[in-house]
C-alpha cells in the first residue's frame, strides 16, 4: 500500500496572545489516505479550522506551530521553508475556505484571480492559462466559463462563487484539498450539489480531502473516517459509520444526538449543557469533564487516547462501549 | 446612473446658487470699500461719482442680482485695486497653484504610499513606530512655521534651494509652468513638501489602517493558500483594495490642498491665487474676494463630482450598482 | 483594552480602595507615559501663560523698558541694561522670551477661549438636533455637512473677508470653523442616549425639556465631547497662529505667537533665525502636547475601543 497522502503527528499549534497561551491545536494526530476524505468534526473553537491552517503553513501571529510532524507524502511540512510551501500551496495541496463571499478578491476579474494561481506554478503562457481556468470552471458547472472569467466576483451568487473557489483549488488538481466549511454558508440544494461533485471530483483525480465542518450529516454522506475535535484535540476518530453509529465518546454521542432527524421526532432534542471552555487556561484533565455526564474522579487527569476497538479510537475514560460491555 | 448624475448635479447647483448668496452678501453687506479706494481729499462729487461707477449705491439684492448676471456672463467685477476684471486675476494666477497644489499631490501619494504600506505589513517594527510618530508631529506641525524653517535651513543656512517665488517658467498650452523647467523646479521644491506635509501624513495614516484591514480578509488568506508569491500578495491583492479608498480622499483632499496653499503661497511668495486673496484680503478688494470664493466652490463641488465617478470607475461594486439604477 | 481590563481585575482585590469611574479614568490614562509627559509640559504651558506678567524678565509691550539698540540681538547676548536676553531680541529690542511668554497668553486665551464658545454653541446645536430630529435636526445637520465639506482655512478665511482684521473676529471666526464639530460628536453621541430607558424615564416624569437636554442627556454625551474639545483646543491654537501669521488675525499691539513668527520672518532670510524660530518652538511644544492629551484621552474614553 502506498504511503498516506497526509500524516499529521502529534500537531500542537499555540497562540501567545498577550492574555496568555493558546493551545488551540494540541496533540492532534490523524492520517488521510490517498483518495479518502476524512471528516474533521467539532464545533465552533475547537481548533478544526487551526488544523487545516496548520497543515497549509497559514497560521498568523501570535499563533505558530509549536510541535509535531505534518508528513505531507513523506516530506514534514512543519520543517520546510516558506518557498518550498508556497510552491505546494494552492498546487499540491489546496485549501477552500468557508465564507464564499469573503474567499474572491472583490476588485479583481475572476480571470485575474484564476490565471494568478495557475501562473504561480505553472510556466506556461497565459492564454494556456486561460484555457486551464476556463476548463476548470466547466469541470465544476459553471455555465459560459467563457463569458465568466471576465466577471467580477460580485456578479456571482454565493454558491457560484464556491464553485469559483473550488475551482481555483482544483487548477493544479492537487494531492489534497482541506475545505473549511465550504458549504455552510450555502443553500441546502446547493450544499447538495456542491458535495456531489467534490466526491465525484475526489474519486475520479484521486484527491484526498479533510472535510473541515460542525455538521454531523455532511460528514455523514461524504467521509470515509471521521475525527472529532473537542478543545483543541481529538477526542475520537474512526470509520465514519462505525463512528456515527455507535460512537464511543460522550462528546461524539452528545453531538449526533443534538442532531434533529425524522425518526426522533416528538423526542426532545438532546443537548450537550454547557459551553465550549475557554482555551486560554484550560484546566487539567479531561477537557469535556464539566459537561460529561459520565464525568468521574478519573476525569481531573488527562485521558490519553487510544485503540479501543480497531480502527477506533478514543481520549476517554469511561468511553460509552465499555460500560455497556460491562452492563452487559 | 443618468437619474443619480442628474441628482448630483442639482445638487451641487444648489450648494453654488447658496454659497454666491452668503459670499456676496458676507462680503457687501459688511465693510465699506469707499472708505478704502477712493481717497480721502476727494470731494462729495468725487465720492458719489466713484459710487455710482461701482454701483455701491444700489440695493443689496439688486447688486446681487447684477452680480449674479454678471457671473453668469463669466464677469465677476473689476478689481478696485488693479483695475482688471477679477476673474482674469484670478485665472491668470490659477496655473501656479494648481501646479503647486497637484505637486504637493503627487509627493503625498509618492512618499506617503510606501511608508503606509511598510507601516501596515510590519506594525510592530522600530520603523513603522518612526513613520507614525513623524505623522503625528506631520498633523500637528503648523505648515506655515514649516515652510519657515525649510527657507531657514535650505535656501539660509545651505543654500540649495530659492526661498520665493515661481523661477522660470516654461508654455505649455498657453500657459506658464514652472515645473517644466530645472530652474522652475527647484523654486517648486520647497512650497510643495510644505503643501505636501499634511497630506503625506494623511496617507499614511489611511495606508496603514487600509492594509492592516484587508491583510486580516479572507481573500487575502486565500490568495496566499493559492500559492502566490508575498509580492503578488501585497502588491495586487492588497494594494488594488486600499488603492480605492486612498485615492478618494486624496482626489477629495484636492480641494483643501488648493485652500491650503493660501498659506504656503504667502510663505514662499509663490505668486498664485493663495497670495492673491490674502492681498485683497488686506485692501477690502471684494470683487477679487467674492470671484476667488466663488471659484474655489465651484472647484470643489467640480473635485467632489470627478472624485464620485472616479471612485465608480476604481470600485467594480460602485460600477455595477450605478449601471442598475 | 485587554490592559485596561487586566488592570481592572488586577484593581478589584485591593478593597481598601473603591474604583471610581473617576479613578479608574485616572489611572488608564496615566498608563501612556508620553500622554502623561504631555499633560506636565501643557501644564507649564497654561502655568507660564497665565502668570505671565509675573514671570516674564521684562514686559514686552512698555515701549519705556525696550531699547531700539538692543534690536535684533542673538540668543544669550547682555543688553544694554546688563540684561541677558536669553532667547535674543526682535527688531524693537523687545526679549524674545517675555515676547513668547505674553505670546502664549494670547494664543491659548484666542484657542481656548474659541474653543469653549464653539463647543457650547456647538453642543446645544447637536443636542437640539438629536432630540428635536425631525425638520430642526435635518436643517442643522444640512448646516454641518456644507461647512465641514470645506477646509477650516478656507471659512476662517471667509469670515474674516466678511468682518476684517481683528481679535474679536478671530475668535468668531474659530468659533464658526469649530461648531460643527461638536455638533456633530454631540448629534451623534445624543441619538444613541436618547433612546436608553433613562431617557424615556426622565419624560416619563414629565421633566422639562431643558432639564432633560442639560442635566440627563448631556452629561452622558461629555466623554466624546472632551476628546473632540482636547483635539479642537490644539487646532484652534495653530489655524490662530496661522490667520495672523498671515496677517489676517491679531492686531500687532497684542501679537500672538502666529505674529511674533510673522515678525521674524523678513529676518530670517538674513540669518537671524531665532525671532521666527523660538515662537515657533512654542507654538510646537503646545499643540503637540495638547494632541498627546487629546490621544490617549480618546483611547481612554472611547467605549469602541474598550471589551
Amino acid at each position: 500500500m502506498a504511503a498516506p497522502t497526509l500524516e499529521v503527528r502529534n500537531l500542537r499549534t499555540h497562540f501567545f496572545t498577550r492574555a496568555g497561551v493558546v493551545k488551540a491545536v494540541d496533540d492532534v494526530s490523524f492520517t488521510v489516505e490517498r483518495g479518502k476524505v476524512l471528516g474533521l468534526v467539532g464545533e465552533s473553537g475547537s481548533g478544526k479550522s487551526v488544523t487545516g491552517f496548520s497543515i497549509i503553513g497559514l497560521v498568523d501571529p501570535p499563533g505558530r506551530v509549536v510541535g509535531g510532524q505534518i508528513l505531507f507524502q513523506g516530506r514534514d511540512l512543519a520543517r520546510i521553508s516558506e518557498e518550498e510551501m508556497r510552491d505546494l500551496r494552492g498546487n499540491r495541496i489546496a485549501m477552500i475556505f468557508q465564507d464564499p463571499m469573503m474567499t474572491l478578491n472583490p476588485v479583481l476579474r475572476v480571470d485575474t484571480q484564476m490565471i494568478e494561481t495557475v501562473l504561480a506554478h505553472k510556466k506556461v503562457s497565459a492564454e494556456e492559462a486561460r484555457q486551464r481556468a476556463r476548463d476548470t470552471l466547466g469541470m465544476v458547472g459553471i455555465p459560459s466559463p467563457d463569458e465568466r472569467l471576465k466577471s467580477y466576483p460580485h456578479q456571482f451568487s454565493g454558491g457560484m462563487r464556491q464553485r469559483v473557489a473550488i475551482a481555483i483549488a482544483l487548477l493544479h488538481e492537487p494531492d489534497l484539498i482541506i475545505a473549511d466549511e465550504p458549504t455552510t454558508a450555502l443553500d441546502v440544494t446547493i450544499q447538495g450539489q456542491i458535495l456531489a461533485e467534490v466526491q465525484k471530483l475526489a474519486a475520479t483525480t484521486g484527491t484526498s480531502l479533510i472535510w473541515i465542518t460542525h455538521d454531523l450529516s455532511v460528514v455523514a454522506g461524504l467521509a470515509d473516517d471521521i475525527a472529532v475535535m473537542y478543545a483543541g484535540r481529538i477526542v475520537e476518530k474512526g470509520d465514519v459509520s462505525a463512528v456515527l453509529d455507535a460512537p464511543l465518546h460522550p462528546y461524539t454521542s452528545g453531538l449526533i444526538g443534538s442532531v434533529p432527524s425524522r425518526n426522533k421526532r416528538g423526542e426532545p432534542l438532546r443537548q450537550i449543557p454547557g459551553m465550549t471552555p475557554s482555551l486560554l487556561n484550560l484546566p487539567p484533565g479531561c477537557a469535556f469533564r464539566s459537561r460529561c455526564p459520565r464525568a468521574a474522579e478519573a476525569c481531573l487527569a488527562e485521558p490519553e487516547i487510544r485503540e479501543l476497538l480497531p480502527g477506533r479510537q478514543v481520549r476517554c475514560f469511561h468511553p460509552l462501549s465499555e460500560t455497556s460491555e460491562q452492563a452487559a | 446612473m443618468t437619474v443619480y448624475l442628474v441628482r448630483r448635479l442639482l445638487q451641487a447647483l444648489l450648494v453654488v446658487f447658496a454659497m454666491s448668496v452668503i459670499v456676496f452678501v458676507g462680503v457687501y453687506a459688511i465693510g465699506d470699500p469707499v472708505e478704502i479706494l477712493i481717497s480721502p481729499d476727494a470731494d462729495q462729487i468725487e465720492r458719489e461719482r466713484a459710487v455710482q461707477s461701482l454701483g455701491l449705491d444700489l440695493p443689496l439684492w439688486h447688486q446681487y442680482l447684477v452680480f449674479l448676471g454678471n457671473a453668469l456672463q463669466g464677469d465677476l467685477g473689476r478689481s478696485f485695486v488693479f483695475n482688471e476684471p477679477a476673474l482674469k486675476l484670478i485665472l491668470q494666477r490659477m496655473p501656479a497653484t494648481l501646479e503647486l497644489a497637484f505637486g504637493a499631490m503627487f509627493i503625498s501619494i509618492v512618499v506617503g504610499l510606501p511608508l503606509g504600506l511598510y507601516a501596515g505589513l510590519r506594525p510592530n517594527s522600530p520603523v513603522s513606530k518612526t513613520i507614525m510618530a513623524g505623522s503625528i508631529l506631520g498633523f500637528s506641525l503648523p505648515t506655515f512655521w514649516v515652510g519657515l524653517m525649510l527657507i531657514m535651513v535650505f535656501a539660509v543656512q545651505l543654500g540649495w534651494l530659492p526661498s520665493t517665488g515661481r523661477g522660470e517658467t516654461a508654455t505649455f498650452l498657453g500657459v506658464q509652468w514652472s515645473f517644466l523647467t530645472l530652474n522652475g523646479l527647484s523654486h517648486m521644491a520647497m512650497p510643495a513638501i510644505n503643501l505636501a506635509l499634511f497630506k503625506i501624513s494623511l496617507v499614511i495614516r489611511l495606508t496603514r489602517a487600509g492594509v492592516r484591514e484587508t491583510m486580516l480578509m479572507d481573500y487575502v488568506k486565500f490568495a496566499r493558500a493559492k500559492g502566490l508569491s508575498p509580492a503578488r500578495v501585497t502588491f495586487v491583492h492588497v494594494f488594488k483594495n486600499i488603492l480605492i479608498p486612498v485615492v478618494t480622499v486624496v482626489g477629495l483632499e484636492l480641494g483643501s490642498t488648493i485652500a491650503f496653499s493660501v498659506v504656503t503661497e504667502s510663505v514662499f511668495a509663490w505668486p498664485g491665487m493663495g497670495k492673491l486673496i490674502i492681498d485683497s484680503i488686506n485692501v477690502l478688494d471684494r470683487p477679487v474676494i467674492v470671484a476667488y470664493l466663488m471659484i474655489i466652490v465651484l472647484m470643489f463641488i467640480t473635485i467632489n463630482l470627478i472624485v464620485d465617478l472616479t471612485y465608480s470607475l476604481l470600485d467594480p461594486r460602485v460600477r455595477l450598482e450605478g449601471k442598475g439604477a | 483594552m485587554s490592559d485596561a481590563t487586566l488592570n481592572g481585575a488586577a484593581a478589584a482585590p485591593r478593597k481598601d480602595r473603591v474604583e471610581t469611574p473617576f479613578r479608574r479614568f485616572v489611572s488608564e490614562f496615566m498608563e501612556s507615559r508620553i500622554a502623561v509627559l504631555g499633560l506636565i509640559v501643557f501644564t507649564i504651558i497654561a502655568f507660564i501663560a497665565i502668570f505671565a506678567p509675573w514671570i516674564a524678565p521684562q514686559n514686552p509691550y512698555d515701549l519705556a523698558q525696550l531699547d531700539i539698540m538692543d534690536g535684533r540681538m542673538e540668543p544669550g547676548t547682555v543688553g544694554g541694561a546688563g540684561f541677558t536676553f536669553w532667547l535674543g531680541t526682535d527688531d524693537q529690542g523687545r526679549d524674545m522670551l517675555s515676547g513668547i511668554m505674553y505670546g502664549l497668553r494670547i494664543s491659548l486665551t484666542v484657542g481656548a477661549g474659541s474653543a469653549l464658545i464653539a463647543c457650547i454653541v456647538g453642543a446645544s446645536l447637536g443636542l437640539l438636533a438629536a432630540y428635536a430630529g425631525g425638520r430642526t435636526d435635518s436643517v442643522i445637520m444640512r448646516v454641518v455637512d456644507l461647512q465641514l465639506s470645506f477646509p477650516s482655512i478656507l471659512v476662517a478665511l471667509m469670515i474674516l473677508a466678511f468682518l476684517g482684521k481683528g481679535i474679536m473676529n478671530v475668535v468668531i471666526a474659530l468659533v464658526i470653523v469649530e461648531w460643527a464639530y461638536y455638533a456633530r460628536t454631540v448629534r451623534g453621541t445624543a441619538l444613541v442616549e436618547r433612546r436608553r430607558e433613562y431617557i424615556e424615564a426622565a419624560q416619563c416624569l414629565a421633566l422639562p425639556t431643558r432639564r432633560i437636554l442639560f442635566r440627563h442627556l448631556l452629561p452622558n454625551c461629555l466623554p466624546p465631547l472632551i476628546v473632540v474639545a482636547t483635539m479642537q483646543v490644539a487646532r484652534a491654537i495653530a489655524l490662530e497662529a496661522t490667520l495672523s501669521f498671515l496677517g489676517l488675525g491679531v492686531p500687532i499691539t497684542e501679537p500672538s505667537l502666529g505674529l511674533l513668527i510673522a515678525n521674524g520672518y523678513e529676518y530670517m532670510l538674513s540669518g537671524k533665525y531665532w525671532i521666527s524660530f523660538y515662537p515657533g518652538i512654542a507654538l510646537l511644544i503646545t499643540i503637540v502636547s495638547i494632541n498627546l492629551v487629546g490621544d490617549q484621552l480618546r483611547d481612554v474614553l472611547n467605549p469602541r475601543l474598550k471589551k
